[in-house]
């Protein structure tokens, strides 16, 4: 009943126990189990897939929400996968993002996940990325990836999705470290949501400047699209799905989503190597702790000790 | 220079005195306390209250260094009200035993009301069911299974009535705990009056209209907070024009600390919260004096006995002070807190469910020596259901002792002057202005809300003291101390039972009677026109008396409501 | 039959308010110490409908599904629950509730399935050990099945 080739099966006939089960397989790729993604990866690439992102607070969950109304009316299939952090002390995690969402969750067009970064370089975890594939063969349409909001992580997106979304509302749109961490580099769209509050015009114009900006030192056709919203209100929601189905025929006929999609499979290819190399390198240090120690105290050869660590890893992996 | 000679005209403990007790303190400190110590080493290297308010060993009158007593104290009847807002307090009448009841449907709401007035209570309390709380119809898929459980059920006026019936509503006072669908179950209860041929300015009672303190705790939200608080103000504005005796609102700590917070938190979120409500009525245009006498305050009792004390009387004497000073009353029962006070409910456990008993008992009697207005005592069987007759019989006995056995009503402020008492309400009241003062900054109560401020602030608090029970640093008796094998009180107890499915059935029939034999082109024009109003910004209050007496049920005005206001789901907060 | 778990590294488990009540303080409090005893914790908010759990918890595939209820209709809840669950072929999810439910109601929610009643005052140690047992435990039955 587990066989994952009858997992396969029975969720594209839509069985969503399947789906959910299929799902947790490919939570941890292993060497004995890439077969499956292998398998359904032969099968995808014809999904839309939605990065949204922005700082904690900017109602990125609420904003999905209506998102889904809207992509559902149009008779897509929506699947959202949402990304939570780990705690670093327990490696646990408390995944809270269906919240707003949870009035979907017994629509038959729609399937949410909420997956954890398990603490792998920036955002976007490797089960995401494999789920992506999976949904997409299941025949979903839509697949937004919705990422943890925190600043710096989130360029990672850019090697995930198709189209991405960036959300910012007044007041933290102008705020320098938003265009620290990078955030205002990335977006295809940019909204400013709360636009139902008095100071969202100064973010707006704002937001069009850098769009302007942009535009101008980045290659392609497509300039960057600003969108104000209130997902509370519900506001402006049409206008940014129309503009993410804009997108879409963009990197369609430009060829930018044959890219994005290779783009987006060399990462999760990095990320399995990442977690190999990290993984191999933990033990290395582990048994080699007692050398490593010994350099420690006075510092002495460190370089060279760091060095021949990575060598050992290296060997370890191959 | 003059007014500070003023202020110190009343500092207690001066010069030589002063000076005499401070040697001597040293003295024992240094010859007596080393011996004792080493004897009998103390329990904890430190104590502190329920709050983590560290406590020292010993309180003397250095611990009330720069206390001026009519500053901090004064007499009761006086500002700054620390003593007691009436002079006589309980030397002339005892605090109002009002006990929090209702379940099932209506008519089983009236056969205990009827009881517990034969009982001698002397003021009525109604509590609702979830659905009723949120302001959804007993057919509402949401309603299933809940309907009449942990109150009673009134979707619509034919409810009301039946609650009432035989009961004057010119001769008893009604408290009813509801929030977002104030509006609503205020104009069912002013329907029913007018059928009674009661006056308005008749009408005694209270509707707990808080809607700040659901969005930090009690979490019967329906609308977003901006919404909830306009709503909730149209309810207090309307309420003291035309209702003289009424109080439209109880600003809620109770929730606030059943939900995990500390008294610090309970107390200033209150605070903050009320300061929220003032504002909007001032911004409304009406006189601060007008409206201020009419607010009232509802305080959990916590088992940790003299902070609960310090607890309210900081209370009061803030709350003067807020008044008095931030909005200019001038009236001094603009500056008076009145408050309703009920037993911990979160301080209950169903291990050895009898102790419960000792516990409310306690809690009470803290309640009492800070000089509460009206006093819940809860059941000891309510950790686990709606109380038993029987239960709740116990804990309105318990606050008749309090009241004639053990004498702790003869005297006002019986503690008065304690240093340790004084200290600690110093101490609690500076605390609760460092949070007011941090709120304030954040543009006050709503705006603090709307960024999730006190909500985390709570689960923070709930967090942490429920580790220091598990690690055993709080002893809970019965629970992780004193335990008993076994464990069958439980079983023993008797429970309030009663048929919640037939209550559900017959609910769920009278709503459709009433929507099914209504005159619908009435109902129809009064639901189009509170929208309307609601879209132009209208005080709602009257527009929902007339859907009410056309016979809109709760869920349908609620719904309408909803329709301009929107919804609220909260954001996760951890 | 191929184990469910090869996978799965940490325990996931569903925290959810069913029906009306307001009361979460419990439900926060248990979700916090889950995610800090290692847990991978989905909290769905308050309000929630049996159906929307059920589908909460195939879509995330949880292991259990922890519903908190302070109102007093906890077997109306677990009867409806275990029938739904059973109608989308999830019954292997283990169902646990906790909140104000009075001790002879223990029995009666365990006929029905609830794997577990965890009464008001049990300490979070113990609720993370019985977790742990209860998916240890279908782990090994799923095994000797195989």
């Amino acid at each position: 009943m587990s066989n994952p080739l009858d997992l396969i099966e029975r969720a594209k006939k839509g069985d969503k126990r399947a789906l959910g089960r299929l799902l947790t397989l490919l939570e941890e790729i292993s060497a004995e189990n890439a077969w499956v993604l292998e398998r359904l990866s032969s099968e995808s690439g014809r999904a839309h897939v939605i990065g949204i992102t922005g700082m904690p607070g900017s109602g990125k969950s609420t904003l999905i929400s209506r998102l889904i109304r809207a992509f559902r009316d149009k008779g897509y299939k929506v699947a959202v996968i949402t990304i939570d952090p780990t705690s670093p002390i327990s490696s646990g995690s408390i995944m809270g993002d269906r919240v707003r969402m949870q009035e979907h969750a017994t629509d038959a067009g729609v399937f949410i996940r909420s997956v954890t970064n398990r603490g792998i370089l920036g955002g976007v975890s490797l089960a995401a990325l494999a789920m992506i594939e999976a949904f997409d063969v299941m025949g979903y349409d839509k697949i937004i990836v919705e990422t943890v909001g925190v600043g710096q992580s989130e360029t990672d997106i850019m090697n995930v999705a198709d189209t991405i979304v960036v959300l910012t509302m007044p007041g933290a749109g102008d705020d320098v470290q938003a265009l620290k961490a990078g955030v205002f580099e990335i977006g295809d769209i940019y909204v400013v949501n709360k636009s139902d509050r008095p100071d969202a015009v100064r973010t707006y114009e704002y937001m069009l400047f850098v769009a302007e900006k942009e535009a101008l030192g980045r290659g392609g056709s497509w300039k960057p699209l600003v969108i104000k919203t209130s997902a509370a209100l519900g506001l402006g929601i049409r206008e940014l799905a129309e503009a993410i189905e804009r997108h879409l025929s963009y990197v369609r006929e430009s060829g930018e989503k044959e890219r994005r999609l290779l783009a987006r499979r060399a990462h999760l290819m990095k990320l399995v190597a990442v977690r190999a190399l990290l993984g191999a390198l933990e033990e290395v240090m582990r048994e080699e702790g007692e050398s490593v120690s010994k350099v420690a105290k006075d510092m002495r050869g460190f370089y060279d000790e760091a060095m021949r660590i990575v060598k050992l890893t290296g060997k370890r992996v191959s | 220079m003059k007014l500070i000679e003023r202020e110190k005209m009343t500092e207690l403990y001066r010069g030589e005195a002063k000076e005499e007790i401070e040697r001597s303190l040293r003295r024992w400190e240094q010859e007596v306390l080393p011996e004792w110590l080493s004897r009998m080493p103390e329990r904890e290297k430190e104590f502190v209250t329920l709050s983590g308010v560290p406590l020292n060993r010993l309180y003397t009158p250095l611990d009330l260094k720069d206390h001026d007593y009519m500053q901090k104290l004064g007499f009761p009847g006086e500002y700054p009200f620390t003593r007691g807002i009436h002079a006589t307090m309980y030397r002339a009448r005892i605090w109002t035993m009002r006990m929090f009841s209702g379940y099932g449907g209506p008519e089983e709401t009236n056969e205990r009301l009827k009881m517990l007035i034969r009982a001698g209570e002397t003021g009525l309390s109604l509590a609702f069911d979830n659905p009723t709380l949120v302001g959804v119809d007993p057919d509402d898929p949401l309603a299933e299974g809940s309907v009449g459980i942990v109150g009673v059920s009134v979707p619509t006026l034919l409810d009301m009535e039946v609650i009432f019936r035989d009961i004057n509503l010119g001769e008893v006072t009604t408290n009813m705990t509801i929030n977002p669908p104030a509006p609503v179950l205020l104009s069912f209860y002013l329907a029913v009056a007018e059928k009674q041929g009661v006056p308005y300015d008749k009408i005694g009672g209270t509707t707990q209209n808080d809607p700040l303190k659901e969005f930090i705790a009690q979490k019967t939200y329906v609308f977003p907070p901006e919404a909830a608080v306009k709503i909730a103000v149209d309810v207090m504005e309307w309420s003291v024009k035309n209702l003289p005796k009424w109080n439209p609102v109880s600003i809620s700590g109770y929730h606030i600390r059943e939900a995990g917070a500390t008294a610090v938190q309970e107390l200033s979120f209150t605070l903050a919260d009320g300061i929220e409500y003032v504002r909007q009525l001032m911004a409304r245009g009406m006189d601060v004096d007008e409206f201020a006498p009419r607010l009232s305050f509802f305080f959990d009792s916590h088992i940790n006995f003299f902070e609960e004390i310090a607890k309210f009387r900081a209370a009061r004497r803030m709350w003067a002070k807020i008044m008095k000073e931030w909005f200019g009353a001038k009236k001094p029962r603009s500056m008076w807190m009145r408050f309703h006070v009920q037993t911990a409910g979160c301080s209950l456990y169903p291990q050895q469910p009898w102790i419960n008993i000792v516990r409310t008992a306690i809690e009470a009697l803290a309640a009492v020596l800070g000089g509460c207005q009206s006093l819940h005592t809860n059941s000891f069987d309510e950790p686990f259901r709606v109380p038993s007759e029987f239960a709740a019989k116990i804990a309105l006995r318990t606050q008749q002792i309090i009241a004639y056995e053990t004498g702790v009503a003869d005297v006002v402020d019986p503690l008065g002057g304690s240093y340790f008492v004084e200290w600690l309400t110093d101490e609690i009241e500076e605390r609760a202005w460092k949070y007011i003062d941090k709120i304030e900054k954040m543009g006050g109560m709503l705006e603090a809300v709307k960024k999730g401020f006190p909500q985390r602030e709570v689960e923070e608090a709930a967090y942490k003291f429920q580790k220091e029970v598990e690690e055993g640093k709080r002893i809970i008796v019965g629970v992780n101390a004193f335990r008993e094998e076994g464990e069958e009180d439980v079983r023993r107890v008797p429970l309030l039972e009663f048929n919640q499915e037939e209550v559900e059935r017959r609910q769920v029939e009278r709503v459709r009677r009433v929507r099914a034999s209504r005159d619908q082109e009435r109902w129809k024009r009064a639901l189009d026109e509170l929208e309307r109003a609601a879209e132009r910004g209208e005080n709602v209050m009257p527009y929902v008396l007339n859907a009410v007496k056309a016979h809109a049920t709760l869920g349908e005005i609620m719904a309408t409501l909803k329709r301009v206001y929107g919804t609220y789901a909260e954001p996760p907060y951890f | 039959m191929q184990s469910r778990r090869t996978s799965r590294i940490r325990i996931k488990v569903l925290v959810a308010k069913v029906g009306l009540d307001g009361h979460d303080r419990g439900a926060k409090v248990v979700a916090r110490a889950l995610r800090d005893a290692g847990f991978e914790v989905v909290y769905t908010g308050l309000r929630q409908t049996i159906d929307q759990v059920v589908a909460a918890a195939i879509q995330e595939d949880v292991d259990i599904i922890g519903i908190n209820q302070h109102e007093g209709s906890h077997i109306h809840i677990a009867r409806k629950l275990m029938q739904k669950l059973k109608e989308a072929g999830a019954e292997d999810i283990a169902v646990v509730m906790g909140g104000s439910i009075p001790l002879v109601d223990v029995e009666p929610l365990k006929a029905l399935g609830v794997k577990e009643v965890f009464l008001p005052g049990t300490p979070i140690a113990e609720i993370v050990r019985r977790l742990e047992e209860i998916v240890k435990g279908g782990q090994i039955a799923s095994e000797a099945e195989a």
